[in-house]
């Protein structure tokens, strides 16, 4: 196993969380506002996804997309100022957390009505097949995704014209405060993919290394076969929906269960038996994400607001 | 006249009330949306009403605003009072071929054959930081068609009432809430309160200019009414309540009286409600205006998340004071700039 790799999948999962940890600081400090949705618990599933894909290779995303934005670019800085609503956010203050994007890196949102850009994403894959490129998009969305009507005719779409798209469900269990069993009529979302048809496989979401992998055979299937693929990763989301929701709607007791599998306790102790690193050494990593958190926090605190007289700006090209 | 008898109430409160009160009055009622159900709604506004009326008549729906939206409109063609909650109205767009293409046109292209009683309701325009695709006001964008009703209360008194008629009425209606409103409290007539929908009501008179408005922004140009009557200058605040039908002759009234109209309006200025407002006086009442009908907006871009480009976005109360002084020649206009 190449211990670089798996200590930068370490690195990664902890700047995720600690970045949002100050998020939700910053949020009750009132210094970030408007609606924050927490990705907290679910962190493996970005990182292990977009660490298989090529750089070239699109992301395509919700509006709970900081950790898809970070392990995509890195930048927390870019992030923690756009969510402080700050010229020197990714989108200049603009979009705010729900609708982070980089169209340097490939990063294409950011999108906040629950399965609207699943076609959005289709259509991306539909220009690298038309340009010959071999570029593949990544799209994530929710288990709340699957029963909208925007869903289906994305995923129809790529399948009746061989776009190469993976696909991602990123399954918390919950459509914000409605379990699944009671807002879906089936129970693992990626027996949806049967129908249209495309490949499905259902994968550990909590487990980052193996999600990358589950990523990696599916982007080879994906350039091999030319069609698109569904990964259905099963996870869980440590918060509630958003800052606002207490998530009353569920036991401390199943939210405890789940906390015994926090992806990146999993990578951890994964790491520790295979003597790739000493638990001091994972502290000092973490230690050093705090740091590079911290560093976002005081430039976004420190950033100016958009300049009023750019607020007519970007309507129209 | 005694007073009636009344409460103070939320707006949550008033319009729970309108819904509770009318579905032990009607079983063919039922509630759907979001959330609804055991989350006790998004916004709390359906808070046990599960408990009272069960499952069969209190849905939790899935993400799928076209599905269940079209659901409530089979319903009502068959003879269920459905009232449909968008957790909000931005999401209604993922329905807008539901409600523009089958639930507007039913009716006239059957011939009358069949009734729709349908409501469609839930908050919507800007609430503070909620990024462009979670702020919009469209009540423009539903007024628009023929056979849709569109009503946005601004108190918690107005929104029982009019929800009332809302849900008794035989047509499909866009009743229109807001976010930030839901914990504004207000009095609340006791007993049966049923208001007329497309009846505006005047909430501050006034003889020197006259505010049309609604929702949300009667509150804004009721603030700048208080401060301009400070300054001698006494604005007349007509709260529409109800933007189709449009209460035209209440609009005449007041602007012949005052002959000077400023229509304030959340959303964008380009073919909007405010616009049929201007069309209508300078229609009917030409000669009654002493000066050009002006409009205060959104500014015409999608809502940005930054609050201080927000606060430019929205109109505030200073921005209708503003309006108002330089019609009355109080202040030169504003140099051409952004806003």
């Amino acid at each position: 196993m190449d211990a670089a790799l798996v200590l930068d999948l370490y690195r990664q999962m902890a700047l995720c969380r600690r970045f949002e940890e100050a998020a939700a600081r910053a949020y009750q400090q009132g210094k970030i506002r408007g609606f924050l949705h927490l990705y907290i618990g679910q962190e493996a599933v970005a990182v292990g996804a977009i660490s298989a894909a090529a750089p070239t290779d699109y992301i395509v995303s919700t509006y709970r997309e900081h950790a898809h934005y970070l392990a995509r670019t890195g930048d927390a800085r870019a992030a923690m100022a756009e969510l402080f609503g700050k010229a020197t956010g990714c989108v200049g203050g603009r979009g705010g957390s729900m609708h982070l994007f980089d169209a340097s890196q490939r990063f294409l949102g950011g999108w906040a009505i629950v399965g609207g850009h699943v076609p959005i994403a289709a259509r991306v894959a539909f220009a690298s097949k038309y340009r010959g490129e071999p570029d593949v998009t990544l799209c994530f969305f929710g288990d709340g995704s699957a029963n909208q009507g925007a869903f289906h005719e994305g995923l129809a779409l790529a399948s009746l014209w061989r776009l190469p798209v993976v696909f991602i469900c990123e399954n918390n269990m919950y459509a914000m405060g409605t379990p699944l069993y009671r807002t879906l009529s089936v129970q693992d979302v990626s027996v949806r993919a049967k129908g249209y048809p495309m490949e499905s496989e259902i994968v550990n979401g909590d487990d980052v290394l193996e999600m990358r992998e589950a990523v990696r055979h599916a982007l080879d299937r994906v350039r091999k076969t030319n069609e698109p693929f569904f990964l259905e990763a099963k996870t869980y989301r440590f918060r509630g929906h958003s800052m606002s929701d207490p998530a009353k709607y569920r036991t401390r007791e199943e939210v405890e269960e789940w906390m015994q599998r926090d992806p990146l306790s999993i990578l951890a102790q994964r790491i520790e038996t295979l003597g790739i690193a000493t638990p001091e050494q994972l502290a000092q990593i973490d230690t050093d994400m705090k740091a590079v958190v911290q560093d976002a926090v005081e430039f976004a605190e420190s950033s100016a607001v958009p300049a009023p007289d750019t607020v007519l700006d970007h309507v129209e090209a | 006249m005694s007073k009636p008898e009344s409460r103070v109430l939320t707006f949550r409160e008033a319009l729970r009330e309108a819904m509770v009160e009318e579905m032990e009055r009607d079983p063919s009622i039922v509630l759907m949306g979001e959330e609804v159900g055991e989350y006790n709604g998004a916004y709390k506004v359906s808070e046990g009403m599960l408990a009272r009326f069960g499952e069969t008549r209190v849905l939790d729906t899935p993400i799928a605003e076209a599905g269940f939206a079209g659901v409530g409109i089979g319903a009502a063609m068959v003879g269920l009072r459905p009232i449909v909650e968008f957790m909000t109205w931005n999401f209604s767009l993922v329905a807008y071929d539901q409600l523009v293409n089958n639930a507007a046109k039913l009716r006239y292209m059957t011939n009358g054959q069949f009734k729709l009683p349908i409501v469609f309701r839930g908050p919507g325009g800007s609430a503070h930081a909620l990024g462009a695709q979670h702020s919009q006001a469209v009540e423009s964008l539903y007024a628009h068609i023929p056979g849709l009703k569109v009503v946005v209360p601004s108190i918690p008194a107005d929104g029982k009432g009019l929800l009332k008629s809302a849900i008794r009425d035989d047509n499909p209606v866009c009743f229109m809430e807001s976010e930030t409103m839901y914990a504004l409290k207000g009095e609340v007539p006791d007993g049966e309160h049923v208001l007329p929908l497309g009846v505006a009501d005047v909430k501050r008179a006034g003889r020197d200019v006259t505010l049309v408005t609604w929702g949300k922004m009667v509150h804004a140009s009721l603030t700048a009414a208080g401060t301009l009557a400070g300054d001698g200058v006494e604005v007349e605040v007509l709260d529409l309540r109800t933007i189709r039908p449009l209460d035209t002759e209440a609009i005449l009234q007041s602007v012949r009286r005052t002959h000077r109209l400023v229509i304030v309006q959340e959303g964008w200025p380009f073919a909007g409600v405010a616009a049929e407002v201007i069309a209508v006086v300078t229609a009917e009442a030409f000669d009654e205006l002493d000066a050009p009908p002006v409009r205060v907006t959104n500014l015409d871009v999608p809502m940005p998340y930054a609050t201080n480009l927000e606060q430019l976005v929205v109109p505030s109360a200073e921005r209708v004071g503003a309006a108002v002084r330089t019609m009355l020649g109080l202040v030169a206009p504003p140099a051409a700039k952004a806003g």
